[in-house]
């Protein structure tokens, strides 16, 4: 094993151990913080049902922010759908042999690259231009956006551009997941690149906004069901201050 | 009047715009500050607390540890920009922290500060610029004035909830900041002070029992003159079926007691016996205002003994927007079980929904043709869209007062799709706003519900805006002048079905 495989060996275990503590410990802390009060926005759904579908409208198709604004929404909805079939794709790179849904998969995830850069390129444009969401926008808003960038157009690079060796990267990466170091990484700069980015992604995931993505499902304005004349609702501290 | 003169009035343009920012147009002391006897009552500091900075942070943690809503909206917000056009606030203002996100953050800036990993570090460190990478900020005197001037600015009225891909509400991060200003001494005094009054007299007006008989009493020979029927407005009766718990605005102020008279003819007419209560003379709930749960559930315990004195098998509640909130979401879980009312019957009920089952069972009948001299829309009051439910089908809350109004009234008119249903803007008043120290954020705040208002005027010759909230009906008839138009151009859905309803035996006017 090479120092730069070794290095981006523990890049690698480091990153997904932060990356699958931290978002696991977020959820753990959103699911033991009681909901005191019956908040849903309303109107809003009479069964739990209604509640699931209501939660899939909103995480597959974004209605509520196609409510709000149909530029952030198609921008957004491209960019994580996109996003999506490029993950699934790379499926391929961590299992073997290959499940046949991920290579029927695969024209589709090569070409979602293009997508996912573009709704990136728009809301980066948008964040800039526009004078509302430059203002409420922070250094890391940016810095998010240009991360994805990075792994969205050096990944594109690899597969449309410059092929990296993805067999050899295959080995190294299964290798890794078995604890087992002895086939290098191509050593191929563009690749360092789309890792780097990728691992640093990982590790800021529960440290910041990209929190959205557990915190959606419990969201108490998007995840109650409307009950609140029927059945009480009561919290445990609240609970206390009945004795 | 000389007064008008000296609030900015924002211009109502043919379509609704979004403003090019203002940055600190709204920038100001914040309405008046609690004085230590408005504090005291409620168990809050009297002043300012020493260490505060501290004691804020620490709050903000504990607040942190009780509500899901708040953790989850402080981290999830990804700045995409959906809510900033919503506000109405915004709209009427232009002052950047008035869009949801950038009030969000005010609070935000502070969780990621402490509360956060990188926050952490980066102010253990004390790299401003690691703070200023992450939106982090220290608690100080400057983000104080911020959170007691803008969290004051905005009417909890969720429409930016709505809109929001993840649900986060301003409404609970904007009670959450308030509460934590309390815990360190710095109230509100408009929301302290009638909270204080309701612990001592019963009622945010501050009547008290006797003055209440007499005003009701009054009410009765009114009715009787106009109608020469003997509709009866008891009050402490024991042993009614039902209790009314209605805004005390509801006791004299215009429009808002002619819908206190359309209850009262409802429930004579309808046979049912009925009663108000001198302990819970007021269904507002101010304690929702403040974000504080133990306020809250001492005030809705109030009801709650007032139905249990008066043994009472229902309670109904007059029409207030915030208080049909508190009522409907919250009331079963601060003041429950109910157990010991009727279980035929939702506990509680809002009087649009009672007098709509009557309706439907043909058991009231109306002269529409006594409204012919107007021409109606129907604000949805904020917390009534979004917070609450009539009736037993999502949305009954939009359809059952429009029923109500339409079967009493010939001429109905729905104000522009974007404006109304869960889409409703607030009056600019709600959310204890609702006092003269703030009359200038009042003005700018019903911007939008006046741009869509006239509107209507214009095109359909709209007379009159009905509406079935205590604060709505008090915001409008303050700031309809100033946008030239007639503050009696408000009325109280209850009005019209009291203008409409034939009375058994009753003689024409």
């Amino acid at each position: 094993m090479g120092f730069l495989t070794g290095f981006y060996a523990l890049f690698f275990y480091v990153a997904v151990l932060i990356f699958l503590v931290g978002v696991g410990h977020k959820i753990y802390e959103y699911a033991r913080t009681p909901a005191p009060l019956k908040v849903p926005t309303m109107p809003a759904p009479l069964t739990t049902t209604g509640v699931a579908w209501r939660l899939t409208t909103e995480v597959v198709f974004f209605k509520s922010l196609f409510r709000a604004n149909k530029w952030i929404w198609i921008l957004g909805w491209v960019f994580h759908f996109c996003l999506l079939l490029v993950l699934l794709r790379h499926l391929r790179y961590f299992i073997d042999p290959v499940w046949l849904w991920v290579d029927l998969l695969q024209p589709f995830g090569k070409y979602a690259a293009f997508g996912m850069v573009a709704g990136l390129a728009g809301l980066l444009l948008r964040r800039i231009v526009v004078e509302r969401i430059r203002y409420i926008s922070n250094p890391s808003d940016y810095i998010m956006l240009i991360l994805l960038l990075i792994i969205g157009m050096s990944g594109s690079m690899m597969t449309f551009v410059k092929h990296t060796d993805i067999v050899q990267l295959k080995a190294a990466f299964l290798g890794f997941l078995s604890l087992n170091w002895q086939y290098n990484l191509p050593a191929d700069p563009i690749l360092f690149v789309h890792l780097t980015a990728v691992f640093a992604l990982m590790i800021v995931f529960p440290f910041s906004k990209l929190l959205h993505a557990p915190g959606i499902f419990f969201s108490p304005s998007r995840n109650q069901v409307d009950n609140a004349r029927e059945k009480r609702h009561l919290a445990p501290w609240a609970a206390k201050l009945e004795n | 009047m000389a007064a008008k003169a000296t609030f900015d009035v924002p211009q109502m343009q043919e379509y609704p715009i979004i403003p090019m920012l203002k940055p600190n147009a709204m920038k100001t002391a914040g309405p008046f500050i609690a004085k230590p006897e408005h504090q005291a009552p409620l168990g809050f500091p009297c002043e300012l607390v020493e260490n505060w900075e501290q004691k804020a942070v620490e709050k903000l943690g504990e607040l942190l540890e009780k509500y899901r809503s708040l953790r989850v909206y402080l981290d999830a917000c990804v700045r995409c920009g959906a809510c900033t056009d919503k506000c109405h606030y915004l709209l009427g203002s232009a002052d950047p922290k008035n869009m949801p996100v950038a009030r969000q953050d005010l609070l935000r800036q502070i969780y990621r500060r402490y509360y956060t990993v990188p926050g952490k570090i980066f102010g253990a460190l004390g790299w401003e610029w690691g703070k200023k990478l992450i939106g982090a900020k220290d608690m100080s005197k400057e983000v104080l004035d911020d959170w007691y001037n803008y969290f004051h600015q905005c009417s909890q009225c969720r429409r930016c909830s709505v809109f929001c891909p993840y649900g986060i509400d301003t409404a609970d991060i904007s009670m959450a900041a308030r509460e934590i200003m309390d815990s360190i001494g710095q109230g509100q005094k408009y929301c302290n002070e009638i909270i204080g009054k309701v612990f001592k007299i019963g009622n945010n007006l501050g009547l008290p029992g006797p003055a209440l008989q007499d005003t009701l009493e009054g009410l009765e020979e009114d009715v009787e003159f106009n109608t020469g029927v003997k509709v009866r407005f008891p009050l402490d009766v024991e042993g009614a079926d039902i209790l009314l718990v209605t805004p005390s605005a509801d006791f004299f102020a215009e429009p808002h007691v002619d819908g206190l008279v359309g209850y009262a003819k409802v429930f004579h007419q309808a046979g049912v016996s009925w009663t108000m209560s001198s302990y819970a003379s007021e269904a507002g709930n101010f304690g929702m205002f403040i974000g504080s749960y133990e306020n809250m559930r001492k005030i809705s315990l109030r009801i709650r003994k007032a139905a249990l004195d008066l043994k009472v098998k229902r309670i109904v509640f007059g029409e207030c927007g915030h208080a049909w909130r508190v009522a409907y979401s919250f009331m079963n879980t601060l003041a429950g079980p109910f157990d010991f009312l009727d279980p035929k019957y939702p506990v509680p009920q809002h009087i649009c929904e009672f007098t709509n089952e009557l309706i439907k069972a043909g058991k009231l009948n109306f002269d529409k043709s006594k409204n012919d001299h107007l021409k109606i829309t129907f604000h949805d009051s904020c917390n009534v869209a979004r917070a609450t439910r009539m009736g037993d089908v999502e949305g009954g809350q939009f359809t059952i007062p429009r029923e109500v109004i339409k079967a009493v009234c010939n001429h109905y008119y729905d104000m522009p799709a974007e404006t109304i249903h869960d889409k409703t803007f607030c009056c600019g008043g709600g959310g204890g706003l609702l006092t003269d120290d703030l009359m200038d954020v009042r003005i700018k705040g019903a911007l939008p519900r006046m741009q869509a208002w006239k509107q209507v005027v214009e095109e359909q010759g709209v007379t009159h805006l009905a509406a079935i909230c205590a604060i709505c009906k008090s915001q409008f008839t303050k700031v309809l002048p100033y946008y030239g138009f007639k503050l009696d151009q408000v009325v109280s859905v209850h009005q019209l079905v009291s203008n409409a309803i034939i009375l058994d035996g009753q003689t024409e006017e």
